[in-house]
This record gives C-alpha cells, sequence and structure tokens, in this order.
C-alpha cells in the first residue's frame, strides 16, 4: 500500500528541526545565505536543501496569521517528472517513493519542465552535474523506519502512514473542528494526487500554495500524442507509398 | 604523390590508400583562404571552441544563465528547437519530387537535404552542450532503461533514425563524388523507402518538439500553451522549412555562381514561385489553426496585456504579414516578393518557437532568462561550423550540379 505524510499546518511551530534533519540523514552541506526579510532560510529549497520550511505573514478572517509550511517533493502517484524521462532515472516506487538515479541520468533537465510543484533541482556549479530532489527517504523506509523530517517533528505535525488512512485521519480532524480548518485536503486530488497531503485552518492560496494544478495527472498530457505515434507510423508510409505509385504510373503512360 | 594517383581515370578512387589520399587531398581548402568571411567565422568558431571546453570543465552555471526557473535556454529554444523546424525543407521536399512526382524541384533536393542533415548533426548536436551528463546519452539507445512513456524518449530516436534517413537520401552525391558507380546504383535504390520513412519520422518528431511542452501547462503563458502545440509545431515546420530554402537559394546562387547547373538557372524562377506556393498554402492552413486554438481557448482575456500584444506582433506581424507579400508575390510572379516573404517568415518562426520555449516560458517569474555572451557566441560558432560544412560539400561533390555520367536532376 502506499505510503504518506499528513502535514497539518495549524500544528507546526516552525522549528525547522524536519530541515536539519534531511541534512543529516542525506548529508547535505550547509548553503552560505543572505539575509532575506525573514526567519525562513535559504530562499528556495535547492540540490542541498530537499526540506524547506516557508514562513508567511497575512491575514484570515480579518485576523493576522503566521503560518510555517514545510516545502519538498510531493511524491506525486502519477508524477510527472517520471513520464518526462527518456532514461528512466526518475523511477516511482511502488511505496510511494519517487526517487533518481544518477548512473542512468542524462542531465538533460526534461523533469523540471514537467514538475507542475517546480521541485527537481539541478546542480549547475559542477562539471559533472545531478538532479537533486527530496527521495522520501526511501532508503530508511525499506528498513521499515519512518522519513528523517517525520521522524524529527516535535510538534505532531508530520504523521507518517499509510495515504488512506492518512486521508481518513485529515477528515476527521476537519470533521470534528469544522470552524477551525479549511475544507480541503491539498493534494488529495491535485496532479491526479500526491503521497504528501496538507489541511490547514488558513486557506492553501494565502499560503502561496499553487492553485493552478487542476486535479488530471500530468502524465495525461502527451498520452494522446504517444498514442497517435503507432497509428502515424501505419497510415502515413502505406499512405505515402500508394500516392507515389500512382503518380509514378501515371508519369510512365505519359 | 598527388591525387591523380589514387583516382582512376573514370574518376573512380581505388583501394583505402587510394581513398585516404583522395580525403586528404579534398579536406584542403579551395578558392581563397583569407576572406573577410573567413577571417571573422573562423574567429567565432575558434573562440567556441574555446568555450566549450570551459563549459565542460566548469560546468552549465558558469557558462550559461540558466537557472532552477529555467532549465532550458538558448541551446535548446535556438538551436534544437528553433533549428530542427527550419531542417523541415527536407521532408517537404522529398515528399513533391519522390511522392507526388513534382520533378521541378529535383535540382534543389540535394541541397535542401544536405542542409537538412547538416542542421541536425549540428543544431541537434549542440544538445550535448546542454546535456549536464552526456555520455548517458547512449541510455535510450542501448536500451538498459528506456522510458517509453517520454516525448523527449521518441524525439530523441526520431533524431538519430531521422540523421540517418537523410544521409542515405544524399549518400548518391557521396558515391558519385568517390565514383563509386556500383555503390551508387544500389543506393539510388534506397531512395524512395528512405524518403517514406523520413517523411514520417519527421512529422513524429516535429510535432513531437512541440509536444515536448505538454508537460508544462501553467509554466507558459496560454496564448502559446494548448493541447495543439503539437500540430501548430508540424505545420509551421513546412513553411519554415520551405522559406529557408527560399532564402538560402539566394545566397547560394550568388556565392556558389560558377558551381550551378545552367538547367538549374533556367528553371530557378520557376521553382522560386512554387516554393512561394508551398509556403503560403502551409501558411494558410497555421492561421487558421491559430484563430482556431485562440477562440478555443476563449483567450481574449490576455489580449491586453503585454504579452498579449506581443502575441498580436507574432500573429499578424510574421504570420499574416509574410502570408499577404507571398500571395502578392506568387500572383504577381515577383521573385522579390516572395524573398521578401521567406526572411519574413523565418523571423517569424524564430519569435515563435523561442515565444514557447523560453520568453512565455514562466512568463511572470521575478527574474527572467536572458542567454549569457557564453550561450551566444557558442550559438553563433554552430552555425558558422554548419555553413563551412555546406560550403565544404558544395564545392566538392554533385549538390549544385551534375556531372555527365551521372544524371539525377530530371
Amino acid at each position: 500500500m502506499p505510503k504518506g505524510v499528513l502535514v497539518d499546518l495549524s500544528r507546526c511551530v516552525g522549528c525547522r528541526g524536519c530541515q536539519v534533519a534531511c541534512k543529516q540523514w542525506n548529508q547535505l552541506p550547509a548553503e552560505q545565505t543572505t539575509w532575506q526579510g525573514s526567519y525562513e532560510n535559504p530562499p528556495d529549497i535547492s540540490p542541498n536543501t530537499y526540506t524547506k520550511v516557508r514562513f508567511v505573514e497575512g491575514n484570515h478572517r480579518e485576523q493576522f496569521f503566521w503560518r510555517f509550511y514545510k516545502t519538498q517533493c510531493k511524491h506525486c502517484l502519477e508524477p510527472a517528472c517520471v513520464s518526462a524521462c527518456l532514461v528512466k532515472a526518475m523511477e516511482k516506487k511502488p511505496g510511494g517513493p519517487v526517487t533518481y538515479d544518477e548512473h542512468r541520468c542524462m542531465g538533460c533537465r526534461y523533469c523540471m519542465i514537467a514538475c507542475p510543484f517546480n521541485t527537481p533541482k539541478f546542480e549547475y556549479d559542477k562539471a559533472i552535474p545531478r538532479i537533486r530532489k527530496c527521495q522520501f527517504c526511501f532508503d530508511r523506509q525499506e528498513v521499515g523506519r519512518q522519513p528523517a523530517c517525520v521522524q524529527t517533528c516535535p510538534s505532531g505535525t508530520l504523521k507518517f502512514g499509510e495515504r488512506n488512512e492518512l486521508l481518513d485521519v485529515a477528515k476527521i480532524r476537519i470533521y470534528k473542528e469544522p470552524n477551525k480548518y479549511v475544507h480541503h485536503i491539498y493534494g488529495e486530488h491535485e496532479a491526479g494526487g500526491t503521497s504528501w497531503l496538507y489541511i490547514s485552518d488558513v486557506p492553501f492560496e494565502k499560503l502561496g500554495f499553487p492553485t493552478n494544478i487542476g486535479t488530471a495527472p500530468y502524465p495525461g498530457l502527451t498520452k494522446d500524442f504517444l498514442y497517435a505515434v503507432p497509428i502515424i507510423f501505419i497510415a502515413v508510409p502505406s499512405l505515402l507509398l500508394g500516392i507515389s505509385y500512382i503518380k509514378n504510373r501515371r508519369n510512365e503512360d505519359k | 604523390m598527388n591525387e591523380t594517383t589514387s583516382v582512376t581515370a573514370q574518376g573512380e578512387v581505388k583501394g583505402l590508400v587510394g581513398f585516404v589520399k583522395f580525403i586528404i587531398s579534398e579536406l584542403k581548402p579551395r578558392g581563397k583562404v583569407f576572406t573577410p568571411f573567413n577571417i571573422i567565422s573562423g574567429a567565432i568558431i575558434l573562440l567556441g571552441a574555446v568555450l566549450i571546453i570551459y563549459r565542460f570543465a566548469k560546468g552549465l552555471g558558469a557558462a550559461t544563465n540558466l537557472s532552477q526557473d529555467y532549465p532550458w535556454g538558448l541551446w535548446i529554444g535556438f538551436d534544437v528547437v528553433t533549428g530542427v523546424a527550419f531542417a523541415g525543407g527536407a521532408y517537404t521536399l522529398t515528399c513533391m519530387v519522390y511522392i507526388f512526382g513534382a520533378k521541378k524541384y529535383s535540382p534543389i533536393i540535394r541541397a535542401t537535404v544536405l542542409s537538412g542533415f547538416l542542421a541536425y548533426a549540428f543544431y541537434a548536436g549542440a544538445l550535448l552542450l546542454d546535456l549536464g551528463r552526456p555520455w548517458n546519452i547512449i541510455n535510450p539507445i542501448i536500451g538498459n532503461a528506456f522510458g517509453l512513456s517520454s516525448v523527449l524518449f521518441l524525439v530523441a530516436w526520431h533524431f538519430m533514425l531521422y540523421m540517418i534517413t537523410e544521409l542515405v537520401e544524399f549518400s548518391p552525391a557521396i558515391a558519385e563524388w568517390l565514383g563509386w558507380k556500383k555503390l551508387r546504383k544500389f543506393l539510388m535504390g534506397l531512395t524512395l523507402g528512405a524518403v517514406i520513412f523520413g517523411i514520417t519520422l519527421s512529422i513524429l518528431h516535429q510535432s513531437g518538439l512541440g509536444a515536448l511542452y505538454l508537460l508544462a501547462k501553467g509554466k507558459i503563458h496560454p496564448l502559446w500553451y494548448s493541447e495543439f502545440i503539437p500540430l501548430l509545431f508540424f505545420v509551421s515546420s513546412i513553411f519554415a522549412g520551405v522559406s529557408l530554402v527560399i532564402f538560402e537559394g539566394t545566397i547560394s546562387h550568388r556565392v556558389f555562381k560558377d558551381l550551378i547547373n545552367p538547367n538549374l538557372h533556367a528553371s530557378y524562377e520557376k521553382i522560386v514561385a512554387g516554393l512561394g506556393k508551398i509556403a503560403l498554402g502551409a501558411m494558410f492552413v497555421y492561421l487558421f489553426l491559430k484563430i482556431l486554438v485562440f477562440i478555443h481557448g476563449k483567450n481574449w482575456e490576455y489580449i491586453s496585456s503585454p504579452m498579449g500584444y506581443w502575441y498580436l506582433v507574432e500573429i499578424l506581424g510574421f504570420v499574416l504579414l509574410p502570408l499577404i507579400i507571398y500571395i502578392a508575390g506568387v500572383k504577381g510572379g515577383s521573385i522579390g516578393l516572395i524573398r521578401a516573404a521567406s526572411i519574413i517568415t523565418i523571423v517569424g518562426i524564430i519569435i515563435n518557437r523561442l515565444n514557447v520555449s523560453i520568453i512565455a516560458y514562466k512568463w511572470d517569474a521575478p527574474i527572467r532568462y536572458f542567454p549569457s555572451w557564453i550561450e551566444i557566441e557558442i550559438t553563433l560558432a554552430v552555425i558558422c561550423a554548419e555553413i563551412w560544412a555546406f560550403r565544404w560539400v558544395i564545392k566538392r561533390m554533385p549538390v549544385l550540379n551534375e556531372r555527365p555520367d551521372y544524371k539525377w536532376m530530371h
């Protein structure tokens, strides 16, 4: 059964323990950063930062809010990056993780064009570069452990488990406190559904979640074209052969 | 020892030693070496070669302005996506000559196929510069990991197969150059098959280049994104390719005046008029499709914005205008007008392909991509190198003329 993580934004205290735990487990170096006008750092996920907590200030129901939300690869159920990859460097594991294999990758960066969440990052500063992204700690999951970020979360914001069960948990929380939560589970249907699910007490568009993604799985966008390929491969040559046969016979008659 | 010893009286290159000697003698430059064009283009190529080494030593970040937001820049948007559209003349004309039997285009068929082949070899070759891990390009070919759900997989295979196909279509000229009669006869027999295979591959990868961008839904401005990108790319590659053939012919006729067959001189105006007709037909269909896509997408709301005005410039200034000039040129029999239309069309295709791949891509991003001088310089070097290769072949092989014992310009 596919695994998932439920992120309850109303519980996050913005400690960024998940960010540190991720760096430790994946042995990612620290980044030189500058003051951005916010407590969050670095400015975005990057080749050396798979996950990052965003800090958002705003107004909701005439109340000031300060919210924190963790960003990383959403591990789509039908990932755009996997369908885009021509060498199967990106792979969807049965349990949920979308993984990357640098030994297959040719560095074309089509996965970056395809990903609706702009997740895969490329090592532009290296002579032998790789794509870098969260791999859902698939190595930890293989030995029955939860992802490093979930393990370290002190506030109960992150919950790891079966995706189906997490959807039930999310629905129960919204049902129990309908005035507190937004009635939407982000990731239940977005881009055909993602392994990472978010619930929040502030509307997702106010937090800067991408809201133009739709619910159709991304691989479907190129499916029609790819289905047409074998048809064209049979129809066009036979048509051309027929025309050239008729034309050349006519020329001979003249 | 000179080349006369490696070539028999019948003009046939004999034996391995003879072949090597012949190639060495042919590699020597012909004509004046230090012309202004050679000096400038030579310097560009030399600098480009140095910068290519720099790019591989230091990585893409040092040489280009590519970023996490803009993974594909000038090398993909111009060299590959635009360059391949301009190579569309080869499949259009081989279809006219070998399938529809329009023999009047035969005299220019070899030059067109040659420039198509070189376009793929150089511009698609420039793709290697853009790959982060280019040595893994063999993976989709040798099949240790077939990404069958990827449009890019299809495009990669079709590029490769189509280059082989075009080489087969051109190969009789190489056989004539070497004086290998038997081989030429065999290769001539392959032409029709290669042409049919080549047209099929072209339909699929010209549209496939557009289909690559189907996954960038939400990233490309709605005026340029639609599910019809593949069809639009295919139809526009016809008049892009034909317009380039017209433009290229204009230059070839000046530069290679002495090499051109008298028959070709005589029928040249008729050929250009015919090419103009093909281009305007395809452009008419394209404009109709563009309007259909616009209405179907309910895109009126985007028109009164900077991107909307830019869209109107592309459609009115670089599709409708050259279409009208083409019509005027074909109706009035004016070669000058047809040439003018071809140049505007070429600019229009560059604008359209850059719009889809770069300008309308993340049009609302806070930091926009603009190519670095190194990206531009290497692109210029690739173009210059292609022109050198084209000229080298034209001056040595029967492309614009035919040799008395090998007739092919029926």
